[in-house]
C-alpha cells in the first residue's frame, strides 16, 4: 500500500503542486496559486463597493428601501465574512476540525448575544 | 501491520493536504498551535459579539450629543475598510510564499500588510479625531460610549497585527526561527484575517445599517 494512495487532492482547480517541496516532507503539499486569491479579493472589493453604495441607494432610487438595504447588506456581510474564512483563512482547505472549533465559537456568540438582544426587547418594533 | 499504521497516518491528513508538513506527534494528528489559535479566535468571537451586541443596544441612546447619522463619514470608512481587505490579500500572499521557503517575498508581504494595517489605524485615529472635534467624546452619551469601546478594541487589535508582524520580519531577518517558518507566519495571518472578519462585521452593522 503506497503513503500516496490515501491523500485526496484538494477539490480546486488552481492548485499547485510542489514537487520538490512535498517530497521534502514525505507528501505532496497543494497550495492555490497567488492569482486565485487575487481573484478572490476582488470579487470581495467588488461586495464592499456594492455595500457602501448602499448608502446612496435612498437618494438615487427616491424612498425609503431600509426593508431592501438591511437584508442586502446582512446577506453581503455574511458572503464576505465567509469567503474570507474559508479561503483566506484556509478553513476550506485545511482539517474540518479547525471548522468546528471555530464555528462553534461563532454561532455560540450569535446566540449569546442574540438572547442579550432579546433580553432588553432590542427586537421589539 | 505496517500498512495499517500507514493508512491511519494517511487518514490523519486525509483533509489535511494543505497546511501541514510533516505528521505531528500529537493525539489528533495536527499542530497544537494552529489548534490553540482556532481555539483563541472562537474565544474572540465572544469577546466583540458582547462589543457590538452592546452598541447594537445603545446606538441611538445620544441625547447629550451628535447620533450615528450625524457624524459618520461613509466614504472614509468605506476606504478604510477596503485597505484593511487588501491587507488580507497581502498577508495570504505572505502566508504563501513562505510555504514556498521564499523568504525575499515573505518579507516584503508582510511589511506591505503592516503598512496598509498602520494606514488602517491612522484612517481610525483620523476619524475618532474629527468625532471628538464634532462633540462625541468617550462619556458624551452611551452611543459614543459603545463606539469608542467596540472600535477602539478593534484598533488595538491591529495594532498588536501590526506589532506581531513586524516583529515576524525582524525574526525572519535574522533567521531565529526556532520552529516551521510557514507555520508561524500562517498563525500570525489568521489572527490577522480575524481582524479583518471582524471588521467585515463592524463596517455593516455599525456604520452601513441605518440606525
Amino acid at each position: 500500500m503506497s503513503t500516496t494512495e490515501h491523500i485526496e487532492p484538494v477539490e480546486h482547480s488552481e492548485v499547485v503542486e510542489h514537487g520538490a517541496h512535498g517530497a521534502h516532507h514525505g507528501h505532496d503539499e497543494h497550495v492555490p496559486q497567488d492569482s486565485y486569491f487575487i481573484r478572490i479579493a476582488l470579487i470581495l472589493a467588488f461586495v464592499t463597493a456594492l455595500e457602501t453604495s448602499t448608502y446612496w441607494w435612498g437618494d438615487w432610487f427616491d424612498g425609503n428601501l431600509d426593508r431592501v438595504v438591511v437584508p442586502a447588506l446582512l446577506i453581503m456581510m455574511a458572503i464576505k465574512f465567509v469567503m474570507i474564512a474559508s479561503i483566506f483563512m484556509h478553513l476550506k482547505f485545511d482539517n474540518r476540525l479547525f471548522s468546528w472549533v471555530f464555528y462553534t465559537g461563532l454561532f455560540l456568540a450569535i446566540f449569546v448575544y442574540i438572547v442579550f438582544l432579546a433580553t432588553f426587547q432590542f427586537f421589539r418594533s | 501491520m505496517a500498512d495499517i499504521a500507514v493508512h491511519d497516518v494517511d487518514h490523519a491528513h486525509e483533509h489535511d493536504g494543505y497546511d501541514d508538513h510533516v505528521p505531528h506527534a500529537t493525539s489528533t494528528g495536527l499542530s497544537n498551535n494552529k489548534l490553540a489559535m482556532w481555539l483563541f479566535l472562537g474565544s474572540e468571537c465572544l469577546l466583540f459579539g458582547g462589543l457590538i451586541s452592546t452598541y447594537m443596544l445603545y446606538r441611538g441612546r445620544h441625547e447629550n450629543g451628535p447620533g450615528p447619522d450625524q457624524i459618520f463619514d461613509i466614504p472614509l470608512t468605506s476606504v478604510s475598510s477596503f485597505i484593511l481587505l487588501m491587507s488580507s490579500l497581502t498577508m495570504v500572499l505572505a502566508v504563501n510564499s513562505a510555504k514556498r521557503k521564499d523568504s525575499r517575498n515573505t518579507n516584503l508581504w508582510l511589511v506591505v500588510t503592516a503598512l496598509l494595517g498602520a494606514l488602517f489605524v491612522g484612517g481610525q485615529v483620523y476619524e475618532f479625531t474629527a468625532f471628538y472635534n464634532e462633540g462625541l467624546g468617550f462619556t458624551t452619551s452611551l452611543f459614543g460610549s459603545s463606539f469608542y469601546t467596540l472600535t477602539g478594541f478593534h484598533g488595538v487589535h491591529v495594532t498588536l497585527g501590526i506589532i506581531m508582524l513586524l516583529v515576524l520580519v525582524a525574526i525572519s531577518r535574522r533567521d531565529r526561527f526556532t520552529g516551521d517558518k510557514a507555520e508561524v507566519v500562517e498563525l500570525v495571518g489568521l489572527y490577522w484575517h480575524f481582524v479583518d472578519v471582524v471588521w467585515v462585521i463592524i463596517f455593516t452593522l455599525v456604520y452601513l445599517i441605518p440606525s
